[in-house]
């Protein structure tokens, strides 16, 4: 009697977690984190709920997201119009909700005498036109060009506004998550790299100019939600059509003031606070 | 003795064990044609899809391309730029440079090796040698890719001054690592089937060990020891998670072995995930996979062959 009643309970618990739903979240490496700490506080507000949260860049997700295999898609880009027309092409309708800011830092080894470079300098280094660093005043050292793997939300977005969406110069090492890169060039002495502005351990970060004659800008919480830093950006939910039921409650709660403290913890930067309620579903 | 004796009944049990294993056999067999057509069929589009061609036909595979106004055409791998270039060239060279190095890494150590034990190693010491060298092959590619990402690249760099840090001699290198066992492993199997009759023959002409082993069984088993070093370089071609994690992934063009390489494999691992179903570059993905699956069906073919030549040979059936 006893051990029905066990399966019984069991198969009942089974069942309740099913009616629940069980949500994946899936996509931009960038957003891996703050998805993960997101879905978990909200499980721990909701014990009924189940998410998954997995990574793999921002093209993973967008292409899960169109193949059905995900409820939500994070991406560090908006996603494109090639994209969009693949999705109502299986009957998707991507629905954009930004959920947080990030600035992309510039990463240079701590001992690189070079501190700031403008927009352009950027560009030229990593189209390949500049490939030395004493055109910066540094030492006669072959610049070692770091980047993402081309699924990347973050190479996708520093190729739109840095390099003004010309290609990366093939010498260009791939690595694939900013954590590689961060572990590259902090390895690396005259190495350089990109990534969002939390992952910078043991690197130092590049203050960015726009133009020659505007002010070197450090990444910092600040100088990106008050829009100085040049290269910052939007990260985004998609959902197929206007989220409701569970979905609407869980990114309205991502949104809501307690949702972006916790982003703030993990280091994202949070949107601006009539940004996150323009943003609320109803 | 009667216990040995097959009882009428168990002819029926044999009959079935028999056409069970072959079924078996069948089975793999369907499962690779399978495989392969799978795989095939999701390259066709390449051949036969317009759309599909205008962006990545086989002649922009294969030749330089003119992509900016004033600029000079050249061999590019880059699938997610406005213009999408997928010159396998640079891919291919990659592929053909960590394989190199891999192989001049590894087979001077893994014959060496074979040699050793097969012919000077003592019997406790074979025993000890043997399973250690071939626990090797259980190690997981990703520990393997992680300790050439993190501890040789700086290793090699500081020891050898490269520019790059992650470069096709640092992938050569832990590819090599993982290629040893299966050289090892044929290249001893082969020295050790030379039949002791030859070995008794070389003696009694009053032959010492070293000319045993150099002029007669190592001549002997060399159709052996080049199969495991074809099946190596076979290994070498596929392997992905090594190549991906230590290689830099910079599809470049260069005739030195200091620079990044980016393979075909980690290509297909790096850029599967991204790409939508039924796109061109999944299908250049899927083509490259066939490419990999013919280059490496033909060497293994080439390993076996040698192989069996080798078994004729030395039973006297040649």
């Amino acid at each position: 009697m006893k051990r029905i009643a066990l399966i019984a309970g069991l198969v009942l618990a089974t069942f309740s977690i099913a009616l629940a739903g069980n949500i994946t979240i899936k996509g931009s490496d960038t957003l891996v984190r703050l998805g993960q700490k997101w879905a978990e506080e909200y499980m721990k507000k909701n014990p009924g709920s189940v998410i998954q949260v997995s990574g793999g860049g921002s093209g993973t997700g967008i292409a899960a997201l169109i193949n059905g295999t995900t409820e939500i898609c994070q991406s560090s880009r908006p996603m494109k119009e090639k994209e969009y027309k693949l999705a109502k092409d299986k009957g998707v309708t991507p629905h954009e909700v930004a959920v947080a800011l990030d600035g992309i830092a510039v990463f240079l080894h701590e001992k690189n005498p070079v501190a700031e470079l403008t927009l352009a300098q950027l560009k030229g280094i990593y189209t390949g036109v500049i490939t030395n660093w004493k055109e910066f005043g540094g030492p006669d050292q072959k610049i070692i060009l770091y980047g993402r793997e081309n699924n990347s939300g973050t190479y996708a977005f520093f190729k739109e506004h840095v390099l003004n969406e010309e290609d990366y110069a093939d010498q260009t090492q791939t690595l694939p998550g900013t954590a590689a890169v961060v572990n590259a060039v902090s390895k690396d002495e005259w190495g350089i790299g990109y990534g969002g502005i939390a992952w910078a351990k043991g690197v130092k970060d590049c203050a960015v100019k726009k133009d020659d004659s505007s002010q070197a800008v450090l990444p910092t919480m600040e100088t990106v939600s008050g829009g100085s830093y040049p290269i910052s950006r939007e990260l985004y939910w998609y959902f197929n059509g206007v989220p409701t039921g569970e979905l609407k409650e869980l990114v309205n709660w991502a949104l809501s003031p307690e949702g972006q403290k916790v982003a703030e913890e993990v280091d994202y930067i949070p949107l601006p606070k009539e940004i996150a309620e323009k943003n609320l579903i109803k | 003795m009667e216990k040995y004796q097959f009882k009428p009944k168990s002819r029926l049990r044999e009959f079935i064990g028999e056409k069970f294993i072959a079924l078996n056999a069948l089975a793999a067999l369907i499962g690779i044609l399978l495989i392969f057509t799978f795989i095939f069929k999701e390259a066709v589009p390449i051949f036969t899809d317009r759309e599909v061609q205008e962006e990545a036909s086989l002649s922009k595979m294969l030749y330089k391309q003119v992509y900016y106004e004033g600029r000079e055409p050249k061999w590019s791998w880059q699938p997610n730029s406005t213009v999408p270039k997928y010159s396998l060239l640079p891919l291919f060279l990659g592929t053909i440079k960590a394989a190199i190095v891999a192989m001049l890494f590894a087979v001077p150590l893994a014959v060496g090796a074979a040699i050793y034990t097969s012919e000077f190693a003592s019997r406790r010491m074979r025993e000890l040698i043997k399973p250690v060298i071939e626990l090797l092959a259980g190690l997981p590619s990703v520990v393997l890719g992680f300790f050439a990402l993190v501890i040789l690249a700086t290793a090699l760099q500081k020891t050898f001054g490269f520019t790059y840090r992650l470069n096709a001699i640092n992938a050569g290198v832990a590819l090599g690592i993982a290629v040893i066992p299966i050289i090892f492993t044929v290249a001893e199997d082969a020295m050790n089937a030379v039949p002791k009759s030859l070995r008794d023959a070389a003696i009694a002409l009053g032959a010492n060990p070293w000319q045993v082993s150099f002029t007669m069984v190592l001549p002997a088993a060399l159709p052996g020891i080049a199969a495991g070093v074809v099946l190596g370089f076979g290994r070498a071609i596929g392997e992905t998670m090594i190549v991906l994690m230590a290689s830099g992934n910079a599809a470049i063009i260069s005739a030195g072995f200091t620079e990044s390489v980016r393979t075909f494999s980690a290509t297909i691992a790096a850029e599967l995930a991204e790409v939508v179903f039924g796109s061109p570059h999944y299908n250049v993905l899927f083509f490259i996979g066939t490419l990999l699956f013919i280059f490496t069906f033909v060497i293994n073919l080439g390993g076996d062959f040698i192989l069996s030549r080798l078994k004729e040979k030395l039973q006297g059936r040649s």
